[in-house]
């Protein structure tokens, strides 16, 4: 299990930029001729990746395991999330990314069973401390399903929703055009706010999730393979949409489309599947990097072979 | 060989293509047929019998027989000479129908709510099985636990207290209180028709996509918020739906009401005062009736069917056309 | 006001309890309590009539109430309702044996050759036909048989009485059959078709024997609601004070039939045996019920 090597590396770029993360991997240096198998995977890396300042850290987990019963999920996960960054979960089925998204607002409570152990941070604060309310987490940190799941109500009173039951009493009116301006779909449906959610297609359905989701007004968005039910060139406005986004949220989003984390994310996490001796399959956090050199120079083997598709 | 599948109800039927059908499989066909045709057969000749024998009476009360509330019977065998105006034990009916409704309706729903949503897992089944057992006891018992115990000695009391705090500015509530009268009927039929609003409710919100539950917490819903903006929206069909089937098992349950509704022909102009159902008559005067007598209690069980066939078939087509499924013993 | 001016993500925010934020709180769990309080006055009745009636039934339901039959006169004490449980017997015997066949029949019908269009007609009406009031059922058997419109009169008889629970049955037993069978997989109709087997014999040899412990279950619940049943005995059975063995021409008792004589009039003696009859009727449709739901897992237990 490795920790959380991003500190460091970022301490690095401030001295020297990096050459590995200059473009495509046809440039890398000799010594990475063994890594040519990466090339197999057409990994576009882009420098933007490069942060090159110190970025404030708005969630963290120590320790974070997550029980369904007595059966353990996760393994022990240190992650830091970073501000205005995207960082991307990925790993084979069953590696628990899924399990580990949900513990960060708390939709894991709603299964019973489940458990949460070691902390989770939003902000220095315990979510899970026990005067810590979850409808409160969940305002302030937004979720995106994999399938779109719009109310059977209006455009507008979708986005309504999460602002009227807090009780936010000002302008809805520009709430929901601001929401659905952020989330690039107001164009489409400025004529339509009545209209029910359904007759939008799958990808303005998401686009709609996404501005619902913002309309609270969180500062992470938590997306889970938001693009696996639309089509590439839905998937591609929304990966458009998420650069944008950046900009005002942290974004985590777990996706199995590796060449999407290789494209979206600033980091990345990839988890994998432990096989114990009884049969039982924990999930595990192997290794968390800067998203060019996870998919250029992966640090653990595993890494190497899922993103090679030697697994997976 | 290849067989074709039958897009109505799956069945699968078999190929026709060149192949003569047996004269077994005709004639076991025409024999299931004619099982079937025998409920069309039932149903047909229940309306048209009863017709013909209560026809002396509606010919002789004409539209009285449902606006009027004189019911004096005649003692004749071959002519019409009483009165018989229906009107009490039709008001009768509603008006028990009616309480048990205001009382069941609220009940079904927070019941099926606590249920489906609430309830931890463990705890669930025995609860559901619970309510389901209501339906279990037969109508004869719960007459005579409500005429010997829960009326007496729990309803009482407790309409006591409504007659006097209320019964001054609400007329239909006014004092004095019959034991047995409309509210008691009312208040054992809601326990009657408790079963089957809950079963079908119950069953249409297990229905509720579980994604847009998700969505609803997500948002930072609470858990009653989630109930009142997803669940509850869209069972509402399907809760109309359940509430038309418990009028219509209302409408028709004879025994208990007629145990518990005190037996007047008149219409009690307070609920607290007693009453008689258009079942309930037809029970209780039956066997001492005179041919004219037994024409007319005949005719009233026309007036009877005829709502309770409406109330059911449009309960079931708001059932259906909203996705709900009416199943399960309760339901039935 | 603009969302990055919205409420800032601190997380100094999460502990502080706005108005509001309480408000919502509390209301869910009001609203939750609201909602445990409909579930218990839900659970309530069940307690209190099982229990009433286990409480005032079981000591009057001796060995000698178990096997007399009934006094003449409500007032005395003693006597039983063996009449009442014999009637009921007989006529729930008259009745499965009309209503489980032609039942049966029907759901194999509406199921098994639903490209007839008679098919859909039959399953609606058989739905309507749950909700004919057991009264009009009477009320209708009276008019056709008792009276005597189709120059068959039998009178105020076991078999009237029977005839009147079958068509109360009837439309129960060919709802449950229907559900039964929709549950048998194609693949045994496919695989009985691909064999050369006719449709008659398809539905004979491979549907209904897989279907047979739930079609069975089906008609034991819906003898138990017969058994329960009083107003349609009210007018084709009438009643009798001594076991009836003739089927027609002779009034006959039943149990719930008994039970309601008994309770509505004014002598305690008569009410003390009308809680053992309703205990004796309860444990009737509790075994019944019983019979019909073991039927069902042993047949799962072989699968």
């Amino acid at each position: 299990m490795t920790t959380d090597g991003a500190e460091e590396s970022t301490m690095q770029e401030n001295e020297a930029p990096d050459m590995e993360h200059a473009g495509a991997v046809s440039t890398q240096p000799a010594e990475d001729a063994s890594r040519a198998s990466a090339a197999r995977v057409n990994v576009e890396v882009r420098d933007i990746h490069a942060p090159a300042v110190p970025t404030e850290v708005v969630m963290a987990t120590e320790g974070m395991e997550v029980y369904y019963g007595s059966f353990r999920a996760v393994h022990p996960v240190d992650l830091d999330i970073h501000a205005r960054e995207i960082t991307a979960l990925i790993g084979p089925s069953g590696c628990g990314k899924s399990t580990v998204l949900r513990s960060f607002n708390r939709m894991n409570d709603l299964i019973p069973g489940a458990r949460v152990a070691g902390t989770v941070r939003y902000h220095g604060e315990d979510i899970y401390a026990p005067d810590i309310d979850p409808v409160e987490i969940r305002r302030r940190i937004g979720m995106v399903f994999q399938k779109p799941n719009p109310f059977p109500k209006s455009v507008y009173e979708n986005i309504a929703f999460g602002p009227k039951i807090s009780g936010w009493k000002g302008n809805m009116d520009d709430l929901v055009e601001e929401s659905l301006q952020k989330a690039a779909l107001w164009d489409e449906v400025k004529d339509k706010l009545q209209d029910s959610a359904f007759a939008l297609s799958g990808g303005q359905q998401q686009r709609l999730c996404i501005a619902r989701a913002i309309a609270t007004s969180p500062d992470v968005l938590l997306m889970d393979e938001p693009c696996s039910a639309l089509d590439p060139i839905a998937t591609l406005r929304i990966e458009e949409l998420m650069f944008e986004l950046k900009e005002d949220y942290s974004i985590v989003i777990v996706t199995h489309n590796m060449q999407q984390a290789a494209r979206v994310s600033d980091r990345t996490a990839f988890f994998n599947v432990d096989v114990q001796e009884d049969g039982m399959r924990t999930g595990q956090l192997v290794e968390y990097d800067e998203t060019g050199k996870l998919f250029t120079n992966p640090s653990d083997p595993a890494t190497e072979g899922y993103i090679t598709g030697r697994f997976g | 060989m290849t067989t074709t599948t039958d897009t109505q109800s799956g069945a699968p039927q078999p190929p026709r293509v060149g192949e003569k059908r047996s004269v077994a499989d005709k004639w076991f066909r025409r024999g299931l047929a004619i099982a079937g045709g025998s409920v069309l057969l039932i149903l047909a000749t229940m309306l048209i019998f009863t017709v013909i024998d209560a026809w002396p009476v509606f010919r002789h009360q004409g539209f009285s027989f449902i606006t009027s509330s004189t019911w004096d019977p005649g003692v004749s065998r071959t002519e019409v000479t009483g009165q018989y105006g229906a009107l009490a034990f039709i008001v009768g009916t509603l008006v028990t129908a009616g309480i048990a409704l205001v009382i069941a309706v609220p009940l079904s729903i927070g019941t099926a709510l606590y249920l489906t949503q609430v309830a931890h897992r463990r705890v669930r089944n025995p609860l559901t099985y619970a309510i389901e057992l209501l339906a279990a006891v037969p109508s004869v018992v719960y007459g005579l636990w409500g005429l010997l115990f829960f009326v007496p000695t729990v309803l009482r009391p407790a309409m006591d207290f409504i007659a006097e705090t209320l019964g001054g500015f609400i007329p239909f509530l006014a004092p004095p209180v019959i034991t047995y009268n409309y509210f008691a009927a009312g208040v054992v039929l809601s326990i009657m028709i408790l079963p089957i609003i809950t079963a079908v409710t119950r069953e249409v919100m297990s229905k509720t996509p579980a994604s847009e539950v998700a969505a609803a917490y997500a948002l930072g819903a609470t858990r009653w918020e989630m109930m009142r903006s997803v669940v509850l929206p869209r069972a509402r069909p399907g809760m109309i739906g359940a509430t038309m089937l418990g009028l219509g098992r209302a409408l028709g349950e004879t025994i208990a009401v007629a145990m518990l509704i005190g037996g007047s022909k008149q219409i009690g102009d307070s609920i607290f005062k007693g009453g008689q159902s258009m079942a309930g008559i037809i029970a209780v005067t039956f066997q001492e009736a005179a041919p004219e007598n037994v024409k007319a209690l005949i005719g009233i069980g026309v007036v009877l069917f005829i709502i309770t066939i409406v109330v059911n078939m449009l309960a079931r087509a708001i059932v259906l056309l909203t996705g709900g499924h009416v199943t399960g013993d309760a339901a039935v | 006001m603009s969302l990055a001016t919205a409420p800032p993500g601190t997380g100094s925010g999460l502990r502080t309890r706005t108005p509001v934020a309480a408000a919502r709180k509390r209301k869910d769990r009001l609203m939750t309590g609201l909602l445990l309080l409909a579930m218990t006055l839900a659970l309530i009745p069940i307690i209190l009539i099982v229990y009433q009636v286990v409480l005032r039934g079981f000591g009057a339901m001796t060995w000698n109430f178990l096997t007399s039959t009934q006094l003449f006169s409500q007032r005395t004490e003693g006597g039983g309702y063996l009449n009442g449980l014999f009637g009921t017997l007989y006529m729930l015997v008259i009745a499965i044996i009309v209503a489980v066949p032609l039942g049966i029949g029907t759901a194999t019908f509406v199921v098994e050759y639903s490209d007839s269009k008679l098919s859909p007609v039959i399953r609606f009406f058989t739905d309507v036909m749950t909700g004919v009031p057991s009264i009009f059922i009477g009320l209708y058997i009276y008019a056709l048989l008792v009276q005597g419109r189709v120059g068959i009169s039998i009178g105020f008889s076991t078999l009237a009485g029977g005839l009147s629970l079958s068509l109360l049955m009837l439309p129960i037993v060919a709802r449950a059959s229907e559900e039964v069978l929709r549950l048998v997989p194609d693949d045994l109709r496919n695989a009985a078709y691909g064999l050369g087997a006719r449709r008659w014999q398809v539905v004979t040899r491979t549907v209904l024997p897989a279907a047979s412990s739930g079609l069975i279950t089906g008609s034991m619940l819906a003898v138990g609601r017969a058994a329960g049943e009083t107003a349609p005995l009210l007018l084709t059975a009438l009643g009798a004070f001594a076991i009836v063995f003739d089927p027609v021409n002779a009034p006959q008792s039943a149990l719930p039939l008994i039970i309601y004589n008994e309770a509505r009039g004014p002598f305690d003696a008569a009410h003390t045996r009308a809680w053992a009859g309703a205990l004796e009727l309860m444990l009737l449709v509790l075994i019944l019920t019983i019979i019909a739901r073991t039927v069902n897992r042993n047949s799962e237990l072989e699968r």
